[in-house]
């Protein structure tokens, strides 16, 4: 065996045993953060009004934040035009992975290959429009810290060698797909030997990894923010909200 | 010529009743910060006398307490993107500049100490995190900026996760009193609660004696024998007006005293508790509790069919918190909490007042409605007060939709903000509701809170709106054919 090969082993060794580290600690650490939220308890009615005066209402209420951002419609219609077409771009990239996990890949994920392009340069334009902002406006510019370029510069350094590596230095599918699938099987093989893949996957291990300890994590916190889960009931009869942790004063 | 400094407050004027985002001007308020509380006011509300001596170590304790018992304090310190869209949102910023103002900043201070003590980047590195010590210079900016927020919540309805920097502030100002920090205002006004029963610092003989003065004033001047009953037994209903309507706001007082009068019902206020105010809200829970069991005490002793809350804006937020600070109401007949534009407009329903409202006497009024924050972002109370208005009066407007509803403006000195050391502070967070105001030209401001009324004849005056400020029930009152 010759140095190089022996490099390349032991390089693969250490990405297969990384992939597995990231991956658990991004699973087990989402879950950790999530069940934080989730056994911490709101002792008082927190719905900012006008709110909902039902469960289903306010269940309503969430799902509408999740999917259209109605609040930063109503802050600022630009920010809210490059906030969607972010994480719907965003969205359908992650969708349209599923070909790199999937054995048979679904339909839906290969018709919407043609598309694939579109997003992905969509994407980058959002993410630039984004950083542009926090630098553009004086009042974001005095907010934005560190965390906030590092989120942004990841996700656009990730999308770019992204692009490059589907439709410039092709990466040979069959050999990413072997890689992935080895190792949601824990039968691991050694990644495709391309720079760039590399390059992409061990960024998005980055990401994957900062992922549940950062802002990041407003993707499953937007679930559990009080003041727009809750339905307000408080003249309701028999709907006396309870603070679990309420002591009796003199 | 001012009677303050001016320096803080932008003076641009506003486009079509709007003030565009102010330009940044760093450390405009810094100086500017509420007296701090004196130990025979902690003492009495259960706060530690002077700051103690292991301050920081308490206080990052304490932050550790709320962030398990606080789902909102514990996700909101983690889901803030910074992406700006409530900055250019807080009264305080538009009127000020000063970027610490804008609510994710004001939010950060409290952000960084959060990851330098409870998450591992921020231990680790503190620097790449956004992290800060809690130190002397970081509590310092604490007590200045954590006391120029009023919990209004307007950041709130902007913020694409409902991030709620009232909830933040709630926070630090409990951690705050924890160690013994607190201001002269807020200290003040609990203690005088529980010690004479309503925040002005009314005796009960002189509640009483008002209540009378009222009774001679009105037989006097409209020859109508009206009733301030005062500790009545039995009665009915037990009104929780804030205290000031008996005194500073008495055309407020005199339009429950008609009401109920024309209505026929036996009603009460009570010298034990004369007050819904609560600014227990504004320091922690330990006195947000006590001060509001009073209520539910008061109409116990005296008791009372129901409690109705009357025109007061953090009164009603507290209010509708009592089922769950104080138990349940199932005592007294639903529906619980109850707000006086509430019963108004239910009254009207039914038809009770049908006929007995001339309209045309508030004429001279052109009315426009200020939605106090409180009952607007946090009780649901947006369209009873609007029903009452337009059963009472002929000329109505509304300001521009970006400054009413779920989007108003605080007055600009709620939270506990209404002292005259930070009347720069005042003025400058009063701004967007004057302009707004000057833009309709109206001539009659309404609103339902005793904070607003105290505050907007003086944040009107500096602006130089010439509009008189009052309550929604006093034209319905005026407007009352008794």
């Amino acid at each position: 065996m010759d140095t190089s090969t022996a490099l390349w082993t032991l390089a693969s060794y250490f990405i297969i045993g990384l992939s597995y580290l990231v991956g658990l600690t991004f699973v087990l650490g989402l879950m950790w953060r999530l069940w934080g939220y989730l056994r911490t308890p709101m002792p008082w009615p927190e719905a900012t009004t006008p709110a909902p005066e039902t469960e289903s209402g306010a269940v309503t209420r969430v799902i509408g934040d999740v999917f259209l951002f109605p609040n930063l419609f109503k802050a600022d219609k630009l920010l809210w035009a490059g906030a969607w077409v972010f994480h719907l771009a965003l969205f359908a990239i992650l969708f349209r992975h599923l070909r790199y996990f999937t054995f048979p890949v679904p339909g839906i994920v290969l018709t919407m290959e043609s598309l694939a392009l579109f997003f992905g340069y969509l994407f980058g334009m959002a993410v630039l429009y984004l950083l542009w902002r926090r630098l553009a406006l004086p009042r974001t510019l005095y907010l934005s810290g560190l965390p906030d370029y590092f989120a942004l510069v990841l996700l656009g350094i990730i999308a770019g060698t992204g692009i490059m590596v589907s439709y410039w230095a092709h990466v040979y599918l069959v050999d990413v797909k072997a890689f992935i699938l080895g190792l949601l099987t824990l039968h691991p093989v050694p990644p495709p030997m391309h720079p760039l893949f590399i390059i992409h996957y061990l960024l998005v291990l980055v990401l994957m990894f900062y992922f549940p300890f950062s802002k990041l994590l407003h993707a499953g916190g937007v679930f559990f923010s009080p003041s727009r889960n809750q339905p307000y009931q408080v003249q309701k009869p028999g709907k006396r909200y309870v603070n679990p942790w309420d002591y009796p004063v003199r | 010529m001012a009677k303050f400094d001016e320096t803080p407050i932008i003076q641009d004027p506003a486009k079509a009743g709007i003030l565009a985002p102010p330009p940044i001007r760093e450390h405009a308020t810094a100086a500017m910060r509420c007296w701090p509380g004196k130990a025979k006011d902690h003492k009495a509300i259960d706060l530690p006398e002077e700051r103690v001596p292991d301050w920081q170590q308490k206080a990052i304790a304490k932050l550790g307490e709320l962030l398990e018992k606080n789902k909102a304090l514990r996700v909101y310190m983690d889901i803030c993107v910074r992406c700006g869209a409530c900055a250019d949102k807080c009264q305080y910023y538009l009127g000020t500049g000063d970027p610490q103002n804008m609510p994710v900043a004001r939010a950060e201070l409290l952000r960084q100490v959060f990851r330098r003590y409870y998450t591992l980047g921020g231990r680790l590195f503190p620097d790449l995190s956004h992290a800060a010590e809690f130190d002397e210079e970081m509590l310092e900016k604490w007590y200045i900026y954590f006391y120029q927020c009023s919990e209004c919540r307007r950041c709130s309805v902007f913020c694409p996760y409902g991030i709620d920097t009232a909830e933040i502030t709630m926070a630090a100002r409990e951690i705050m009193s924890s160690i013994g920090v607190a201001t002269k205002y807020v200290t003040e006004v609990v203690a005088k609660v529980y010690e004479r029963g309503n925040n002005l610092g009314i005796p009960p003989l002189a509640w009483i004696d008002n209540c009378e003065f009222l009774e001679e004033d009105v037989e006097e001047e409209e020859g109508i024998s009206l009733r301030f009953p005062v500790d009545e037994q039995g009665a009915d209903v037990l009104l929780v007006p804030p205290s000031a309507d008996n005194f500073a706001n008495v055309d407020t007082m005199i339009g429950y005293a008609k009401l109920f009068h024309l209505l026929g019902i036996r009603w009460t206020t009570s010298t034990y508790c004369n007050e819904g105010g609560n600014f227990g809200l504004f320091l922690n829970y330990y006195n947000l509790k006590k001060v509001n069991k009073r209520i539910i005490d008061a109409a116990r002793m005296l008791g009372v069919k129901t409690i109705i809350w009357g025109e007061c804006g953090h009164a009603w937020r507290a209010g509708v918190l009592t089922p769950t600070l104080n138990g349940p109401m199932d005592m007294f007949d639903p529906p619980y909490p109850y707000h006086i534009s509430q019963f108004i407009v239910d009254m009207l329903r039914k038809g009770a007042l049908d006929g007995k409202i001339d309209k045309s006497a508030n004429d001279d009024y052109l009315v426009t409605y200020h939605d106090p924050c409180n009952p607007a972002r946090s009780s649901q109370l947006i369209e009873e007060p609007r029903e009452v208005l337009r059963a009472s009066c002929n000329r109505f407007v509304e300001m521009p939709a970006d400054t009413i509803r779920e989007k108003t403006f605080c007055c600009g000195a709620g939270g506990g903000l209404l002292t005259d050391e930070v009347m720069p502070i005042r003025m400058a967070g009063g701004k967007p509701r004057a302009m707004a105001v000057k833009h309709v030209g109206a001539n009659y401001l309404a609103t339902p809170c005793a904070i607003c009324k105290a505050q907007l004849p003086e944040v009107m005056s500096y602006w130089d709106v010439p509009v008189q400020v009052g309550g929604v029930i006093d034209l319905l009152a005026n407007a009352l054919k008794l």
